[in-house]
């Protein structure tokens, strides 16, 4: 074997859509892989909310854009002896492919690690592999590459309709889609060409069943299939989109075992070194009786589906993966399981693993809630059970959204018939499924609509029979319905509202009758070997525990489920953390978690991990169970936050602030109250149950107004009215208000600054406080806005302010643990908006950025260790946390900022000034310095003044200018040349649409005026035109003359590359 | 209608029957294997056996047609799942498992917490057992017994028509062996166990001994017509029992495993190389010592036990695993080709 000094990997960058926490989950584990073997390791990664950019894990760590100029740079200044390219995902593959092609690791001598880069160049040429594998005699569905819309309808008349198109080069099937006529084949095509330079059209698998495997092979030839898959859903739908299962159901030895000899075929004819991804389609009913199925994918790098293939076995494939890059045999690696065995082996499972994505579609207005072959989910869930019904109903409830089982109709309640609900693929297909099922529907037409296997609609058939079995009455219900219900997966919640009760009493009827779960362990063997995993689930259907409880010795750490808009990689950072830091404080750390892409749920972060539901009624039977010193509520984001009060309330010891307390800071009557006493400003608000009232109330405080409804249907969210008009018909339209569900109103504060305050606190004394700004204006969601430390235009007298504001809440709410605090600055005046009594998602920037390891504070916190107050040392470089969006997989989604969040990850760069570090950031979160023109449309005499100072530096990069008419006009009033445009709906050229298809601007920027009267929503046109042909867009005034400031004063050449610890500073410790 | 599974450490289980009913006692055993619970259910080797399945969902794919089993029919005498499924969906389910079961006249328990009864056997190791319904019945240890007569044909059969020609000893054997021997072109006469090939004349080019039930040193038939075999140097190849037989007739020893190896994912290391192969498993009894004249071949790399031995000078080899599969990974197929070109 050769011996390797120091290995440079590639992450992935921001989380999106399609490339999520599962490559923090692969990268951390070839992390730790490789230090095991004493090798340094570099990472480039610019996603400051990950665990693998955090201390203890990458030897050095650069917060760079993953692209072939950064990365080569890196390469020369740290000259690795090897790189890993499989581990961060179609971005890391992309970087090293170009870097490779344009001859950079032979000039530097860096040698690729793991499969070599040509199988994974051909693996990613779908006409080329086509052709490979039908050279080993393994059939692909008939397709052709094309690189025009006239080819493809050429490719498409030989095909036959209904055709599939892909775009080769994208990340979870982007730009692909099904049509079946030629109008719609080119509409689909188009837009995947501005994408990609190649599209694949292919032929259309109607109601295929899909089948993943997992292969591993060594350097020796030997080879593994760590796990397959079976997709619920048949071909059409993106497997991230698809509700899968673990291991297949409906195949039998012969399928499943042919399909498994095919997958080592390939990868044996790729050569591959490491962890390959193989996708199938296979007819349910082969016209030669015995097999019928095509290769429909491979991914030659670890994948969405090995993370999943990961959690699903126990069989850490990432870490399996990095030792066989370095040259080990898979028979000298260590079962990390069962630590008996070695690593040859394929997992014998003896439960079912049923992962279901987590969409939030209506979060994006204007999104097209559709599902198909391209991928919209922005998280998944598995749940883990011995009956299908148990792991699918554990996994409804995981998502997240109040769902408590498959028999809900909650979200049938609005909109489409239940056919078309059946036909047409929506996240709310199953539950119509359920519905169906409930009115007799057969099973053979529920088949014939959605193409989903009658096994799995009789399992969710076997749900609905036993429910309607279900007595009125509690007393009627026997202990034997009882034991059934919850070894279908019924939650005690479900079965109290079928017989009249809540779930509680279910609860208590329950433990009488001794109906509990078990403890099972996950040990990859079932049960053959002993096994010394801490992996475990829950299950009714079993009667022994195979571990037994920690006591004292245990703290619960609640994780944050899955990964949705607004709680992501940054809530696993903190949990992990956490768990790590219990460590100190001699505690056993037991992590409950149900999201398979994260970290926290590896196999060797924590003493113990539940993966499980963090519904009250699991973290009550953990608790139960385990009898722990305490529990963590407060380091998991908004979910674990929201069972504080029933756990308290069951009895469970919650570590850090007293859960009245969080109750005090969430209810706003209370915390509103507190402020008044404390002399704390905030924003005139109050709760209203009539419309009448609201506007009574807004005619008083004066427009515009923030409205919150507070019951969160999908759809109706938060949002600004600027007018009487705007506010009545929003009210109206989505019936927002009642005296169940009061709305509240805010006045909004215009042009304010928006400020963060980050903290630790013991017995209400702050340990450690940090401050940063946002750059965009109030309105945005502090989700997505960009985020400055040190804060560059607050002065210290709003400092001062804020820090007094911070330690009396602080005393106030006697808070011990992590908190944030949202402000709103203007004409130096200060006004609270929230607080928080948890880790915030800017913990892991924050902590990362000032060197002061916040988790470290808060769970020394807990156990009132701090000695200290912790104190920032002065800074001489500044970091920008950038989010990252995913608005081009969301079809019709308005790319606009807005106060509804709508990011899905964020980047953070250091730089010696804001605009370094700012533009390192828009560059890692793939927008691009404008080479060829530039497109203005500045809607508003306000802000066309504002911006033209902008414009102005504008004209330093010699690019032509091109605007909409009253844009243009203002420009050349102010002498700066400019071409007019016609708007999209007006046809006529030169036309925007045009302008931007043709790529002859790679920049465009669309301000609007949002008290403005809506016309035809040309804006809402140029905004989604400019995302669909994939050219830089910025929508917020702020954001867009920060940019410019930036292009037009920073080269890229100029640019330090300087690692975290170059940048880092530590924190100074001073008396408390 | 609820049974009961009683095992001799006095362990008793209620089950809801969804087979037919009526009481068995054999020995007790686990498998792990996820997939092909009919061809594992029609394995000769089972016989005696009641047989515990630790994946939890059985029976979703239905029962093929007899030509896609292993054997003529059932051969555990009891089966014990976690929850049985009885809607099966795929195109070649002609029946339901709980409908084949009662046609054979096989007993067949729910009993949920099938991991509790793997961990068990694997602390205490294999333990009789029963499954009764309204009367008890005694335990009975089919290891005494030679179920290979039972488990064997009564008369010779001749598939095929290829240059080569080769002896099935039938001890048990999967249809599987047949399947694949006739697929590489042989032609291949099978033949009870206690048949004498030397005596008969039948000209043949090799001997295939076949897998089977129980403990190999109750076959003592077919170890002396193997001893006379290998007096003459004749090619064999043992698989499984045929193995255990092949080396107690070549003098060597066999032992009883505590319990027994009974999965699809067995990796058995190739001896002198870096290659490791997944292997499907089924047997209770191991080779201990190898004969002389024979070196280990492969090596199991969980517990180190015996997988395979092979002669050093002639083409006489055994595995202890099962190349032809079914169920299970078909990765050492390539063991057959490597045989028949030594011939």
């Amino acid at each position: 074997m050769q011996r390797f000094q120091k290995v440079l990997i590639l992450g992935s960058g921001p989380l999106k859509i399609g490339q999520a926490g599962e490559f923090d989950y692969s990268g951390s584990q070839a992390i730790k892989a490789l230090k095991e073997e004493g090798i340094r390791t570099v990472l480039v990664n610019p996603n400051i909310a990950t665990i693998q950019t955090s201390k203890n894990f990458a030897d050095t760590v650069y917060f760079l854009p993953i692209t072939d100029y950064f990365v080569e740079k890196i390469i020369k200044k740290e000259k690795p002896d090897g790189i890993l390219l499989s581990f961060g995902g179609q971005t890391a593959l992309n970087c090293g492919v170009l870097l490779y092609q344009r001859g950079v690791f032979q000039k530097h001598r860096v040698p690729v690690l793991g499969s070599p880069i040509e199988s994974i160049i051909l693996t990613e040429d779908r006409d080329k592999f086509a052709k490979h594998l039908i050279g080993h005699g393994i059939p692909t569905p008939k397709s052709k590459a094309v690189t025009s819309v006239n080819q493809a309808v050429q490719a498409s008349k030989r095909i036959g309709f209904p055709v599939m198109i892909r775009a080769a080069y994208t990340l979870g099937g982007q730009r692909s889609g099904i049509a079946h006529t030629v109008e719609q084949l080119k509409q689909i095509v188009r837009s995947a060409l501005a994408f990609s330079p190649q599209v694949l059209i292919e032929q259309y698998l109607h109601h295929f069943k899909e089948i993943e495997y997992e292969v591993v092979r060594d350097n020796f030839d030997n080879c593994v299939t760590v796990c397959n898959m079976e997709n619920m859903d048949p071909m059409g739908i993106h497997t991230g989109d698809s509700i899968v299962v673990a291991p297949s159901q409906t195949l039998t030895n012969f399928e499943y075992h042919s399909l498994r000899d095919v997958s080592i075929k390939i990868v044996r004819s790729l050569g591959i070194v490491g962890e390959c991804n193989v996708q199938f389609a296979l007819k349910p009913k082969p016209e030669n009786q015995t097999l019928e199925y095509y290769v429909i994918e491979v991914n030659a790098r670890l994948s969405r589906s090995s993370a999943l293939a990961s959690k699903a076995t126990g069989y850490p494939l990432a870490y399996i993966a990095a030792k066989l890059a370095l040259g080990r045999n898979l028979m000298e690696i260590k079962n990390q399981v069962t630590q008996k065995t070695q690593s040859f082996f394929e997992p014998a499972l003896d439960y079912i693993v049923v992962k279901i994505p987590r969409w939030d579609i209506e979060k994006f207005k204007g999104a097209e809630e559709k599902i198909d072959s391209g991928m919209k989910s922005v998280g998944e869930v598995m749940g883990i059970g011995r009956t299908f019904e148990e792991a699918y109903q554990k996994a409804i409830r995981m998502i997240d959204l109040d769902l408590e089982g498959a028999t809900v109709k909650r979200l049938l309640k609005n909109g489409r018939s239940l056919s078309q609900l059946l036909e047409v693929p929506t996240p709310k297909r199953i539950f119509a499924i359920s519905e169906a099922l409930k009115k007799n529907t057969a099973v053979k037409k529920l088949y014939y609509l959605t193409g989903i296997d009658p096994w799995f609609l009789y399992r969710i058939k076997n749900i609905i029979d036993l429910e309607r079995k279900v007595p009125k009455n509690i007393k009627k219900l026997r202990p034997d319905m009882l034991r059934q219900l919850k070894q279908l997966g019924f939650s005690d919640k479900r079965i109290g509202e079928l017989v009249g009760t809540t779930g509680l009493r279910i609860r208590t009827l329950r433990k009488k009758h001794k109906i509990i779960p078990a403890v099972f362990q996950i040990d990859t063997l079932s049960g053959e070997f002993p096994a010394k995993t801490n992996y475990l689930y829950f299950t009714y259907n079993g009667s022994h525990h195979d571990v037994k409880p920690f006591a004292k010795h245990g703290v619960i750490v609640l994780g944050n489920g899955p990964y949705r808009i607004g709680s992501s990689v940054e809530f696993d950072w903190t949990s992990v953390n956490t768990a790590f830091q219990l460590k100190h404080h001699k505690k056993h750390s037991i992590i409950v978690n149900c999201n398979p892409e994260t970290v926290s749920t590896d196999y060797d972060i924590s003493d113990r991990l539940y993966f499980e539901e963090l519904t009250f009624e699991r973290i009550a039977d953990i608790y139960d169970f385990e009898n722990p010193y305490g529990i963590i509520v407060s380091v998991g984001g908004q979910t674990p936050n929201n069972r504080a009060r029933a756990l308290y309330a069951y009895g469970c010891k919650i570590l850090g602030t007293n859960p009245k307390s969080i109750d005090r800071a969430e209810d706003r009557s209370k915390f509103s109250k507190l402020l008044d006493q404390l002399d704390i400003v905030q924003p005139p608000w109050n709760k209203f149950t009539s419309l009448q009232s609201a506007l009574i109330f807004c005619q008083k405080v004066g427009f515009p107004v923030l409205i919150r409804p507070s019951f969160v249907l999908s759809g109706t969210l938060m949002r600004i009215c600027h007018n009487r008009e705007e506010l009545t018909r929003y009210i109206r339209d989505a019936t927002l208000v009642s005296k169940e569900y009061p709305i509240t109103v805010s006045r909004f504060i215009e042009d304010a600054k928006e400020i963060e305050l980050d903290a630790v606190s013991e017995d209400g004394r702050i340990i450690t406080s940090v401050i940063s700004e946002h750059v965009e204006n109030a309105g945005v969601h502090s989700g997505d806005a960009t985020i400055v430390f040190p804060p560059q235009k607050i002065f210290p007298d709003a400092k001062q302010q804020i820090h007094a504001i911070g330690r009396k809440l602080a005393l106030a709410l006697k808070i011990t643990g992590p908190f944030n605090i949202q402000f709103l600055l203007k004409n130096n005046n200060v006004f609270v908006i929230e607080i928080n009594l948890r880790a915030s998602r800017t913990f892991p920037f924050i902590s990362k950025v000032t060197g002061i390891d916040f988790m470290k504070l808060a769970v020394d916190s807990f156990f009132r260790r701090n000695k200290q107050r912790v104190l920032l040392n002065s800074q001489n470089s500044i970091a920008v946390k950038v989010p990252q969006f995913s608005f081009s997989r969301l079809t019709g989604a308005d790319p606009i900022l807005q106060v509804e969040m709508a990011s899905t990850g964020e980047v953070a760069c250091f730089g010696e000034d804001i605009e370094e570090a700012f533009l390192k950031g828009e560059l890692a979160v793939g927008e691009r310095i404008p080479t060829e023109g530039i497109f203005l449309s500045i809607q508003g005499e306000e802000n066309r003044i504002e911006f033209l100072h902008s414009a102005k530096l504008l004209t330093r990069l010699k690019l032509p200018l091109f605007a909409t008419e009253k844009t243009a006009a203002f420009l050349r009033e102010n002498r700066i040349p400019a071409k007019t445009l016609y708007k999209i709906h007006e046809r006529k050229s030169p036309n925007i649409l045009e302008c931007f298809q043709r790529r002859r601007v790679d920049l465009a920027i669309n301000i609007v005026d949002l008290e403005a009267k809506k016309e035809i929503d040309d804006h809402y046109l140029i905004r989604r035109a400019a995302i669909d042909y994939n050219i830089t867009l910025f929508t917020n005034l702020k954001k867009a003359e920060l940019f410019i400031k930036s292009v037009s004063s920073k080269k890229l050449k100029t640019m330090p590359i300087k690692s975290w610890d170059e940048y880092l500073i530590h924190a100074r410790l001073t008396e408390k | 209608m609820t049974g009961r599974l009683i095992l001799q450490d006095g362990t008793d289980l209620k089950g809801e029957s969804f087979g037919y009913q009526t009481a068995v006692s054999g020995e007790v055993v686990f498998s792990t294997g996820m997939v092909g619970y009919p061809e594992s259910l029609t394995d000769p080797s089972y016989l005696g056996q009641i047989l515990i399945l630790t994946y939890p969902l059985i029976g979703n794919y239905g029962i093929p047609k007899r030509e896609l089993w292993e054997s003529s029919g059932i051969k555990v005498s009891g089966l014990i799942v976690s929850s049985y499924i009885d809607t099966p969906f795929h195109h070649q389910s002609t029946m339901t498992l709980s409908t084949w079961l009662m046609k054979e006249k096989v007993p067949a328990l729910v009993v949920k917490d099938t991991r509790f009864l793997a961990k068990k056997i694997r602390n205490h190791g294999v333990l009789l057992g029963k499954i009764v319904f309204r009367h008890d019945i005694p335990f009975y240890d089919p290891q005494a017994e030679n179920l290979v007569a039972k488990a064997s044909r009564k008369q010779v059969t001749r598939y095929g028509n290829g240059r080569k020609k080769l002896i099935l000893i039938d001890c048990g054997t999967k249809q599987n062996i047949i399947r694949i021997l006739i697929r590489k072109n042989v032609t291949l006469y099978v033949v009870p166990w206690d048949y004498d090939i030397l005596k008969n004349r039948l000209a043949f080019d090799g001997i295939v001994i076949s897998n089977g039930p129980g403990n190999p040193k109750t076959v003592k038939k077919t170890i002396e017509i193997v001893k006379k075999a290998f007096e003459f140097k004749i090619p064999t190849l043992g698989i499984c029992l045929g193995s255990q037989i092949l080396a107690l007739a070549a003098g060597g020893d066999t032992y009883k495993l505590k319990f027994g190896h009974r999965s699809q994912n067995q990796p058995c290391k190739l001896s002198n190389s870096p290659r490791c192969y997944l292997t499907t498993q089924n047997h209770g009894y191991a080779v201990r010592e190898i004969p002389s004249g024979f070196t280990s071949w492969f090596t199991n790399v969980n517990d180190g036990t015996n997988e395979g031995i092979i002669h050093s000078r002639y083409p006489i080899m055994a595995i202890q695993f099962h190349p032809e599969a079914s169920p299970g990974p078909t990765d050492t197929e390539w063991i057959f080709d490597y045989f028949l070109e030594k011939i």
